[in-house]
């Protein structure tokens, strides 16, 4: 079963930019390896931290959506922890709550239809009734 | 002997007590039917009815990254602003809390004490 996790993750500042592109990628092999794809990366950039981690005031937020079981994120949390610059991170499931999003999307879509076209639904009833009599 | 002690206290206490609470009730009293009526009946602070900014504006995507959503629901301290204060109804505010949890862990918003 196919879910979709979003794995935000922060690098200490003073990472050179080709160690994290070379994290990325370490990543990005241990999802396909997994049976996952990626996505999407986003590099949210550099931030102030609202708390000290590892006496870092600041770091380098990046945000990862990937695709696959649950083994994925397993392997991946495990890298993270394992990989000495990534000072934190954060793993959630979104699929539910966009297929909840996305349920409440139609709903409201559904609603502003029928509201804008209220005169053509009685035309069509009264030309079906003649033509069954 | 002790009659005079007594009297002495006795009058002391009379006009202190009679003349200050006596003519107040009466003071008062003429009040309601008069210009200062009604503000003295009901409530002395006119509330706003308090509504879920979320309904509202329809905002149903809570998500721990909006920073800027959550920390108007977070007090300087660091604490989640209780419900009845902000006026979000139960269902957002179970997700809006659930969302700043999510952002303390990643560093976001504070757990406790402003973003420094």
């Amino acid at each position: 079963m196919n879910r979709t996790y979003e794995l935000m993750f922060i690098v200490r500042p003073d990472m050179a930019e080709e160690d994290l592109d070379k994290l990325i990628s370490t990543l990005e092999t241990a999802v396909s390896t997994t049976s996952g794809t990626v996505k999407s990366v986003e590099r949210m950039g550099k931030r102030r931290l609202a708390y000290t981690v590892r006496r870092f005031h600041e770091g380098v937020y990046i945000l990862l959506t990937v695709e696959g079981t649950g083994t994925v994120i397993h392997e991946l949390e495990r890298r993270l922890r394992v990989t000495e610059p990534v000072i934190k991170f954060l793993s959630v499931r979104i699929d539910q709550e966009q297929k909840r999003l996305d349920k409440i999307k139609a709903i409201r879509d559904a609603r502003k239809k029928t509201s804008a076209a209220p005169a053509a639904a009685p035309e069509g009833g009264g030309e079906a009734a003649p033509a069954t009599a | 002997m002790a009659e005079e002690t007594k009297a002495p206290t006795a009058t002391a206490e009379g006009p202190g007590g009679s003349e200050s609470h006596g003519p107040r009730p009466g003071g008062r009293g003429p009040r309601p039917g008069g210009p200062g009526g009604p503000r003295e009946g009901g409530r002395k602070y006119f509330r706003r009815k308090k509504v879920c900014k979320f309904c509202v504006e329809k905002i149903e995507n809570i998500n721990y990254k909006d920073v800027r959503l959550l920390a108007q629901f977070v007090a300087e301290s660091g604490k989640i602003v209780p419900r009845r204060l902000t006026g979000v109804c139960t269902p957002h505010q179970r997700r809006l809390s659930s969302a700043i949890k999510m952002a303390r862990n990643i560093a976001l918003l504070p757990f406790a004490g402003r973003a420094s």
